[in-house]
């Protein structure tokens, strides 16, 4: 176990630094320059060498990339004419763009990814695995069918029309809802929850097709299985047989699949973000993409980098807790 | 009176049975309407008494097990004719007609049964206790005391320690203690039917042993009735009062299990006893003995760990050319890792393993590609051995592919060949795995295995999945084919008939180690107090008689 840990925390350094080496690179063969956008409208030669120098691109790109991994792993004191400032690690640097430290952008933006993802997750969990044993109850029959369309229906369309739709319907027809607007959790629970809550029906509804076509194909596999048979000849209702039984068979794999599907939601979630006016990582991204800012870029792939191999390891350890055979 | 309930004032009353079937019949569905599993299966069984059923693999003894728990419900099958069950007291129940509500308090309590194969008949995500525990609670809605001391009441009795045992998972435990747990859940419950559908099939002989001593027990104890089915005579012999022979469905012969084993009517029925491997059947003569001092093989010192668990610690043999050397031993006893290092599908941790001289392990890339025609192996399970996806004639044919022959036409020649000269014809070649049965899949892939005209083929349990009369079929195959493609022949095999009727000398092996080297005309005459075990385990035709 700790073993594992230990070789999973080396694993993910490694992605990490490969990610920022690729992602550095990708930025320097990209047209544009960074320095003619931050100094703006009117700028002199001196000035854009001044604001070169001052963001550090006038070095070339293995200088900046190391400075780069050193202030990220040591932090970093910056000095900018008769201002210095002291960047504590984890130091992203700043944005070339507002001049706020990268890593406070970052840490301001994620409980609201964290808030929309777990949220969704939840909803798209019961509703998808809820689907699927409803309809696998009764398999073959009207409701099993009704139940598959239904939820495959909602799965294959696009997440901002559900999101349009959910917004018409919600906040313009029946106004039973105002528009979504983030309120921090620590601010006011029910505000946050209200607000959150077309967001995350929005994903849920798109997600759930998965889990529920995931639930009905694992467990009537298992229904074939040696042991459900033990089950039927001991007189276990069928009932209990699925939702107890069966569905056990099936829960490492969803496990696994929830695991990586909230790892990569947790990094930004672009159109539910902007729909619904959520300032998350996914605006965020988008944005310093438009403006070529590079620390903002890079944090937020480091970011997302992370926060995958981090749903990867949890995805590996929920299949050893829900499979006694697998030891890690 | 409800549509369940069964007086027939026509036949006897019902009062000193427990269970009386009359004319049952399943058939499943099939492109050209049902087929016929069984066919009219009748018997009275009383309290205490043991049925034994038998028929080869397609006789339908399986599909009448379960149609004697009502288990075909939702499954397409249809099951006719009357299960009529009686307790002293209240109304007979025909367990055909009865609903499924009323078969499910029914099933467990008054009929409970053990499968054939324990290492997956169990709930592998919940600990064994506790899964004995639910099936008690379900039935007799006691409390989680009350279900536990139940649970280790019966876990203790069948020689499994509750204190130690009940919270472990059923992948702790052997397939022979699995088999124990699941005698164990029917035990809680105190059925008074138990159908065991082949339940010592998947064990090894001692342990086979075992737990039909233990069901011999149960019996005596309980007074339960026993419906035991097997394709092993054998294993029928030594523990039924009656006996009914199946055949394609049909029962073609019943009666006292004395009397129908010793003095057989019908043909079938002794056809089946004949084809049973006896360890005292005179054995056939070889038309060429093989040279005594000619070495093919030689395994020195040989060592093979698996991580921290030694599989061979030691092995010496030697394999002369020309002969077939039997391999006996328990599961876990190396002889699989031995058969597949003589092949070099696994290398050795320690030792070495010469052929015609020749360190296996110095062969590398293309020589060891080249060589590898020589070393050629028959796995346990045809079904899983041939790639499902492929025709039968491509994946004989394969090897001969891998050493360099592109040519279509002399491929498919040399596969239809062999297909015809281990039995099959040239039609198979085009069908896929499974479309052949059992014996047909296990011609093949000795075929596969003869294709590169080997000197040496390790055959791996090569009939243990087989019934009696196909595996009596391979074994004479094998036989023939060792002298026309001069053969030098390993095999392994648990049941120590099989492996006497073919082999000229015998390894035993135990705990990764040869215990005993012995001529197989003398296996009946051991050394060593483990092969005595051994052969003392196995259950004889004549217990009986």
């Amino acid at each position: 176990m700790i073993r594992f840990l230990l070789r999973r925390l080396a694993g993910a350094a490694a992605v990490l630094l490969v990610l920022a080496a690729v992602t550095y690179l990708l930025f320097y063969l990209l047209p544009g320059d960074p320095a003619v956008l931050a100094c703006g409208k009117g700028c002199t030669a001196p000035q854009l060498d001044a604001v070169r120098h001052a963001l550090g691109t006038d070095r070339s790109v293995p200088e900046q990339f190391w400075s780069f991994l050193s202030t990220l792993v040591l932090g970093h004191r910056f000095s900018t004419g008769p201002t210095t400032v002291w960047c504590s690690a984890p130091c992203l640097g700043y944005s070339y763009q507002s001049n706020e430290p990268v890593t406070q952008m970052l840490l301001d933006r994620l409980p609201v990814d964290v808030s929309l993802t777990l949220g969704a997750a939840a909803l798209w969990l019961l509703l998808g695995i809820g689907a699927g044993l409803f309809s696998v109850l009764r398999p073959g029959t009207l409701r099993d069918r009704i139940t598959n369309a239904v939820v495959l229906a909602l799965g294959s369309t696009p997440v901002f029309v559900l999101a349009l739709l959910l917004l018409m319907v919600a906040c313009v027809w029946l106004k039973v809802l105002p528009f979504p607007s983030y309120v921090p959790l620590t601010e006011d629970p029910a505000q946050w929850a209200q607000n959150l809550l077309l967001p995350w029906l929005a994903i849920a509804l798109v997600s759930a097709a998965g889990y529920t076509r995931l639930t009905r194909a694992g467990v009537l596999e298992a229904l074939s299985l040696d042991h459900i048979r033990t089950l039927r000849a001991y007189g276990f209702p069928e009932r209990r047989i699925v939702t107890r039984h069966a569905i056990r068979v099936a829960l490492p794999t969803l496990a696994t699949v929830a695991a990586l599907d909230i790892g990569a939601l947790l990094s930004g979630a672009v159109f539910t973000e902007t729909m619904f006016g959520l300032p998350g990582l996914g605006k965020l991204a988008v944005e310093a993409a438009g403006t070529i800012d590079l620390p903002v870029v890079c944090g937020i792939t480091l970011l997302a980098g992370a926060l995958v191999v981090l749903a990867n390891t949890a995805a590996d350890l929920l299949h050893a807790a829900l499979d006694p055979r697998v030891r890690i | 009176m409800n549509a369940s309930t069964v007086t027939d004032p026509v036949t006897d009353p019902v009062s000193d049975l427990v269970l009386r079937v009359r004319d049952l019949r399943v058939g499943y569905p099939g492109p050209a309407g049902p087929v016929a599993a069984l066919d009219g299966l009748s018997f009275d069984l009383a309290p205490g008494q043991v049925l034994g059923l038998v028929g080869e693999s397609g006789s339908g003894k399986s599909a009448a097990a379960l149609a004697l728990l009502g288990l075909h419900r939702g499954t397409g099958a249809t099951v006719e004719g009357a299960v009529t069950l009686h307790r002293p007291g209240v109304p007979d129940v025909d367990l055909v007609a009865a609903s499924d509500t009323e078969l499910r308090t029914l099933r467990g309590t008054e009929l409970a049964m053990v499968f054939q194969d324990p290492l997956t008949s169990l709930d592998p995500y919940r600990r064994v206790g506790a899964q004995i525990a639910a099936a008690y609670r379900l039935h007799t809605g006691a409390s989680r005391a009350q279900a536990q001391r139940r649970t280790a009441e019966a876990l203790d009795r069948v020689g499994i320690d509750p204190a130690l045992r009940a919270r472990d998972y059923p992948h702790q435990f052997s397939g022979g203690m699995r088999q124990r747990v699941l005698i164990a859940m029917a035990l809680a419950l105190r059925p008074r039917v138990l159908v065991a559908d082949e339940p010592t099939t998947a064990l090894d002989v001692t342990v086979q042993a075992q737990i039909l001593r233990l069901l011999a027990e149960l019996r005596e104890e309980t007074g339960m009735a026993l419906v035991l089915i097997s394709h092993d005579v054998g294993v029928v012999a030594g523990l039924a009062d009656e006996v009914i022979v199946l055949s394609r469905g049909r029962p073609v012969e019943q009666g006292p299990a004395g009397s129908l084993l010793s003095r057989p009517t019908h043909a079938y029925t002794r056809r089946l006893l004949d084809a049973v491997p006896r360890l005292d059947a005179p054995l056939p003569e070889r038309p060429q003995p093989p040279a005594n001092d000619d070495a093919l093989i030689q395994v020195e010192g040989l060592r093979v760990d698996f991580g921290t668990v030694q599989a061979l610690r030691g092995v010496d043999l030697t394999v002369r050319r020309g002969e077939t050397l039997g391999v006996v031993g328990e599961s876990g006893s190396g002889k699989s890792t031995l058969g597949r290092t003589l092949v070099r599908l696994q290398d050795p941790t320690a030792g070495r393993v010469r052929f015609e001289g020749a360190d296996l392990a110095s062969w590398h890339g293309r020589l060891l590609r080249e060589r590898r025609r020589d070393l050629q192996m028959v796995f346990q399970d045809p079904g899983s051995s041939l790639n499902p996806r492929r025709r039968i004639g491509d994946s004989i044919a394969e090897p001969l592919r891998v050493q360099g022959v592109r040519d279509a036409d002399q491929l498919r020649a040399e596969s239809v060949a062999l297909l015809e000269r281990v039995g099959l014809d040239a039609a198979h070649a085009d069908r896929h795995p499974h479309e052949l049965s059992g014996g047909q899949r296990q011609r093949a892939a000795i075929a596969r295995a003869l294709i590169l005209r080997p000197k040496l083929i390790v055959c791996d349990e090569p009939v243990s999945a087989l019934d009696v009369t196909t595996q009596a079929q391979v074994v004479a195959l094998l036989r023939e084919l060792r002298e026309e493609f001069e053969l030098t022949l390993v095999f392994i095999a648990h049941d120590l008939a099989v492996v006497r009727s073919v082999s000229d000398r015998v390894a035993v092996m135990r705990g990764g180690e040869v215990v005993e080297t012995l001529p197989a005309r003398e296996l009946t005459e051991p050394q060593h107090p483990y092969t005595k075990a051994l052969l003392e385990a196995v259950p004889r035709l004549d217990a009986v008689a």
